[in-house]
């Protein structure tokens, strides 16, 4: 009785935080399907802001440039952040006992921070025209820890022996690394892979201190847009975003059941 | 030639010496194994044999080359690892083949030894399904059939029996010994159950601290311990501080204090040292009080404890100068747990063969 009770509780502070986290991106989605120029009542269905939204050149061009650079930002970030994790899990001595905390560092690392720094070294010391390479080299610095965490994880979850055992049965170390190694952690690869996107492509701070003037991403756009009004067209892009965003972090999820855990 | 020759070999981690000049030559065909308390370096010796430690001094010869400076995976030694290790992604054919595999063997020469090896360890009817799919018994099999299918000079099995339950342990046993003999490749056996090493044996190393206490034959070893280390090790012993009265070339005198003199086979020992006389609990006898000496050896003494075990009984017998000495003694009628009281006077006696003198 007393637990039903309690479990009664739970049940209702769960539910009025999600309520808290999800009903403001319902109503986002809700009312990019609104027919009326106001965010203010429910008028009736229509899916022109969509087409809007594909008329739209300035948006379409910024959504070119956001894939663009998640995709190579996120297949570099991988490769990288792949090599650290194996790195971190197996060499844990010397100079690379403090790998991790270099690695992790800019996961914890205040995004504003990050920002600025990135944008002084690019502009005070590199001398770089801030544009897709400056966005492309900060979006593989904040997700290189990302996915050496994912990755370490995965590997220490593995039983050490079976990497003595390959070696012990004749397998090169290049060998290891194919036959056992890589398909072990590809899971974890896919995972970072696609956290990284959904990362790159989401991000506003970062990008927004290192663009420079000429190149606009998706995010960029959708505040330079609500900077005059919150439209029916800025509701369409962002449910089209949180979609994307959704079903990816559900797939990474899913190929790395601890990566997200690793991200707490 | 000894197939494997370890000459003074030893090796360090920080202060801790691992393995402590040890010297071993290692004959083919042989199933040899090294036993000792957890941490006496019997695992370091293992890895040194398989190639993940280097020895600081010291040799180690296979077929008499140098294995210095060979790595793991060109040593023509496997290892069936404590936990299996088996690739958790592969299938069983797929584990098994895995050796032949990196060895760059043909696929046709693959398929052919697989189905070999998948028939020796009765597990063709597995072949395709995945490691965690498997009970410990079968997951031991496959790394061993996986040890073997590509021929090693040597197979190294390390503590392979320390995760199956005791009645699986004594299949997989008989298993291992019918294995070895079939194969005819050299088994080196790393444990920490003097049972088990007893068991499956041509040989054994008793290991303590880094360096080899005794090679023999099983039956050698623990008839015939060389220390106190030994004798206590293998098997249960009771050890009486002695003093040497007479070491004769027919027979050892031994005066035990507070008890008296014992007669043993003559051996190593000068008169007037001190020593230790050990002497298993199935060797003494157990005779009511009153009764007269038959026996060569026989003490007065009281029944202080038993402990049932089901086949037999273990009695504790204390001597007058406070010893106290098991001896067992075999259940063959049931129904009864104990034929002796605690507090019972008894005489406890063994005849001269048995039981060893052993120096200090």
């Amino acid at each position: 009785m007393r637990r039903t009770k309690r479990s009664l509780w739970l049940w209702a502070a769960a539910l009025a935080v999600y309520a808290f986290l999800y009903v403001p991106l319902a109503v986002v989605v809700l009312f990019s399907f609104n027919d009326s120029l106001l965010n203010a009542e429910w008028i009736g269905f229509t899916t022109r802001w969509y087409a809007l939204l594909f008329d739209d050149e300035a948006m379409l061009g910024a959504a070119a440039n956001s894939l663009l650079i998640a995709l190579i930002a996120s297949a570099l970030a991988t490769l990288l952040g792949t090599l650290a994790g194996i790195a971190m899990q197996r060499w844990p001595v010397g100079v690379l006992r403090c790998l991790p905390l270099l690695v992790l560092a800019p996961v914890a690392m205040p995004e504003i921070l990050l920002g600025v720094s990135l944008l002084l070294f690019f502009r005070q010391v590199l001398d770089l025209t801030l544009g897709l390479i400056s966005i492309l080299i900060a979006h593989v610095t904040f997700s290189i820890g990302f996915v050496a965490i994912i990755v370490r994880v995965r590997l220490a979850g593995l039983d050490e022996s079976i990497f003595d055992a390959a070696r012990d049965l004749g397998a090169r170390p290049w060998q290891t690394f194919r036959h056992i190694t890589l398909p072990l952690i590809r899971p974890a690869i896919l995972a970072g892979f696609l956290m990284s996107f959904t990362l790159s492509i989401d991000d506003f701070v970062i990008t927004f201190f290192v663009a420079g003037v000429g190149v606009t991403t998706l995010p960029l756009q959708i505040y330079s847009m609500i900077k005059v009004a919150v439209t029916p067209e800025v509701n369409a892009v962002s449910t089209l975003l949180m979609a994307l965003t959704l079903s990816l972090i559900a797939l990474a999820s899913k190929l790395a059941p601890d990566a997200l855990k690793a991200r707490a | 030639m000894a197939l494997l020759e370890i000459r003074h070999v030893s090796r360090r981690f920080g202060d801790l010496k691992a393995v402590d000049d040890v010297c071993l030559s290692i004959e083919a065909g042989e199933f040899f194994t090294l036993v000792g308390p957890s941490g006496c370096g019997k695992t370091t010796l293992l890895r040194l044999i398989a190639g993940f430690e280097e020895p600081d001094t010291g040799e180690l010869l296979l077929d008499g080359q140098t294995l210095a400076g060979v790595l793991p995976e060109q040593r023509p030694v496997h290892t069936v690892f404590q936990s299996y290790a088996l690739f958790p992604h592969m299938t069983v054919a797929e584990n098994i083949a895995f050796p032949l595999q990196m060895a760059g063997r043909s696929p046709d020469e693959i398929r052919h030894r697989l189905q070999d090896a998948l028939d020796l360890v009765h597990l063709a009817d597995k072949a395709r399904q995945l490691p965690h799919q498997l009970s410990g018994g079968q997951k031991q099999r496959v790394a061993l059939a996986r040890g073997l299918i590509n021929k090693p000079r040597l197979l190294l099995l390390d503590e392979p029996l320390a995760a199956l339950d005791a009645k699986l342990r004594e299949q997989i046993t008989a298993e291992l010994i019918a294995l070895q003999r079939e194969v005819g490749i050299t088994f080196i056996f790393v444990t920490h159950s003097q049972q088990e090493a007893l068991a499956v044996s041509h040989r054994i190393a008793v290991m303590n601290a880094g360096h080899i206490e005794q090679v023999d034959a099983p039956e050698q070893v623990y008839g015939y311990p060389r220390n106190r280390f030994v004798a206590d090790f293998i098997g249960t012993v009771n050890l009486l501080p002695v003093e040497v009265r007479e070491a004769g070339n027919d027979r050892l005198r031994l005066l035990v204090a507070g008890v008296g003199e014992i007669v043993s086979m003559p051996a190593a020992a000068r008169t007037g040292e001190r020593g230790a006389f050990a002497v298993r609990p199935e060797q003494l006898d157990i005779i009511a009080d009153g009764e007269r000496p038959r026996l060569d050896n026989q003490f007065k003494g009281t029944v202080q404890d038993h402990l049932y075990l089901g086949d037999v009984t273990i009695y504790k017998i204390a001597l007058p100068n406070g010893a106290v000495l098991e001896a067992m003694r075999a259940n063959a009628a049931p129904g009864r747990a104990r034929f002796l009281e605690r507090g019972e006077p008894v005489q406890v006696g063994w005849r001269r063969q048995a039981g060893v003198y052993l120096r200090d």
